[in-house]
């Protein structure tokens, strides 16, 4: 995980304003207005037909805008200029059947205007060096999601944008590409990571951003979503006075006492150090001490449910 | 250059398309095969090559009139590539990858101009050869005239391309946008009859072809007219007839210019859909 601290000196590569598609009446992306900073790794969350894909087709070129606008590195350049500059891959690998793995890079280098040098490397990151030489048609679900990944990589990418790269594989074929994935946001390389799966943008996101009916619900650290509603547990000798003393303090928000175990909710984030600190002072001495954090699906659908 | 590049990659690895366009070429290389149909039967001794058709300038028209019926052949690469794009989903691969969607369309533009420029020259060069071996007149102002013939089948071709370009990025499959050409060709042939019934009855002052002129499968056609009549064996028997007639068969300035703006239309039409629609 590569938690950087929000910086003002962060290149921004990419910035939505207002953006908002329907098709007809239904409202596919809903007023959305995202910026993205170099260096972080996004998830993108929603359900399905939340708007994911479509918001991410509104920025690859291939979705039109009903309304609203978007820009790459701050307007610097024109869409299909900075497209050559990241790599993405959307639901399905979409490659030209009769040519061969190779030949199909080659077609993108030329596309991207970028070298054919890094077309050993990125094969052979995704595995695939060996079966360069083999027609895509040929491919099974999993390599042809592999060498999207390669292509995708090719011009060593300043971004990376993948809608639900793992839809439709086998575990295997999952776990390979959630490894891949996670040796990808370690090279320091941005990410953008569309998946209705949590634990997939748990285990490598820095920020997420929550969509539902094309609406954003949250948008931020992915450890801050979930500091902010932790609890903590505790245990202790004199159960009476432990409640009566935390219940006095500001930032807590509610405290429960189940069968001698005493369940403390925040409502501003509270970190574990000063609560114990705070304990220590009025002679409180806890047994037990854990600090709950929720998971991010459970956060997920108290976002999506409210 | 880059943009060419990567549509005769695309084509270039592709069986199917490269079996086409190689068949096309042979196609057209064929048509000295006509210089050597000999018929002897009995007294009747016919041999083609020596009626006339090889004669400079008189080659450049049959030529051209000739391979230009070739042309279908390769409207279903044009028809294929595009086609093929849409079903593979590539076109979509391609403009996340950074190609923008004018220079999709220019990459496929600038490979139908390249295979109508070495068409043309392959004719050029065929006819010079069949003419130089077959033709009456070998003097240097004769074999160069008429070269309008040879202008004219490019921009035939252009036109004939761009109009199968438009159609199958409107209808997106190569098979029915076959099947639109042949319905539109059909539909062209209804409109003339139509045009020839009622026409006079509203607008007297105008004649069937002033109007007929401006469809575009006739505009095309209209650029190289049918040069049978023109040989002089089929003139000779009309005139023993009595029913000598004549005709002109030059190639006009107007049918260029409504050819040429035909094809803008059409580029301009399929550039407004991949813009507009969503893929």
């Amino acid at each position: 995980m590569t938690t950087t601290p929000h910086n003002s000196m962060q290149k921004t590569l990419l910035e939505l304003f207002d953006l908002s598609k329907s098709y007809g009446s239904i409202k596919a992306v809903n007023g959305l207005s995202i910026s993205l900073k170099k260096g972080n790794v996004y998830g993108l969350l929603g359900p399905n037909g939340s708007g994911k894909s479509t918001t991410l087709g509104m920025v690859l070129n291939v979705v039109n805008p009903t309304s609203g606008r978007f820009q790459w590195y701050s307007g610097t350049l024109t869409t299909h200029q900075a497209l050559k500059k990241i790599g993405a891959i959307i639901e399905r690998p979409n490659f030209y059947p009769y040519m061969t793995a190779y030949q199909n890079m080659v077609l993108i280098c030329k596309i991207k205007e970028c070298g054919t040098n890094g077309i050993e490397e990125k094969l052979k990151l995704v595995g695939l060096w060996e079966r360069r030489d083999s027609k895509f048609s040929a491919f099974s679900l999993g390599m042809k999601q592999r060498l999207a990944i390669a292509a995708a990589l090719v011009n060593n990418p300043e971004l990376l944008i993948l809608d639900e790269p793992t839809n439709g594989l086998d575990p295997e074929g999952i776990h390979q590409i959630r490894k891949l994935i996670l040796s990808i946001a370690k090279m320091g390389t941005t990410i953008l990571l569309a998946s209705h799966l949590l634990d997939e943008v748990e285990k490598v996101c820095s920020h997420v951003i929550v969509l539902k009916n094309g609406v954003k619900y949250y948008e931020g650290p992915v450890d801050q979503i979930t500091v902010a509603h932790g609890f903590f547990e505790i245990k202790c000798t004199q159960i009476e006075a432990a409640i009566r003393f935390l219940e006095s303090l500001s930032e807590i928000g509610e405290v429960q006492n189940e069968h001698d175990l005493i369940r403390i909710f925040s409502k501003d984030a509270l970190d574990p150090e000063s609560l114990s600190k705070k304990l220590a002072k009025a002679k409180i001495y806890p047994t037990h001490f854990v600090w709950k954090k929720p998971t991010l699906e459970d956060q997920f659908l108290t976002l999506t449910q409210s | 250059m880059r943009l060419l590049y990567i549509e005769l990659y695309k084509l270039g690895h592709s069986t199917i398309s490269k079996l086409l366009i190689f068949g096309y070429f042979l196609l057209i290389l064929s048509i000295s095969i006509l210089s050597t149909i000999k018929v002897e039967f009995g007294p009747i001794n016919f041999y083609l090559a020596e009626q006339g058709i090889f004669n400079f300038p008189y080659i450049w028209h049959f030529n051209t009139f000739i391979i230009a019926l070739l042309k279908l052949f390769f409207a279903v690469v044009i028809v294929a590539m595009i086609g093929n794009e849409y079903s593979n989903r590539t076109l979509k691969q391609n403009l996340i990858d950074g190609l923008s969607k004018g220079e999709f369309l220019r990459s496929k533009l600038y490979a139908i101009l390249a295979f109508v420029i070495t068409s043309t020259l392959l004719v050029f060069l065929i006819s010079l050869i069949l003419g130089g071996i077959y033709s009456d007149y070998n003097e240097w102002s004769i074999v160069f005239s008429d070269l309008e013939y040879l202008l004219a089948y490019a921009i035939k071709l252009f036109c004939f391309f761009t109009f199968c370009l438009m159609l199958s990025i409107l209808i997106k499959r190569a098979a029915f946008a076959l099947g639109f050409l042949a319905f539109w060709q059909f539909f062209e042939g209804i409109n003339f009859g139509l045009l020839n019934w009622k026409l006079e009855t509203y607008f007297p002052t105008v004649t069937v072809n002033q109007v007929f002129q401006f469809y575009p499968l006739n505009a095309m056609s209209n650029l190289i007219k049918e040069p049978f009549s023109r040989l002089s064996a089929i003139q000779n028997i009309a005139n023993e007839i009595g029913d000598g007639f004549s005709k002109d068969y030059n190639v006009t300035l107007l049918s260029i210019v409504i050819a040429l703006s035909w094809s803008a239309l059409f580029i301009l039409i399929s550039y407004q859909l991949l813009k507009r629609r969503d893929l």
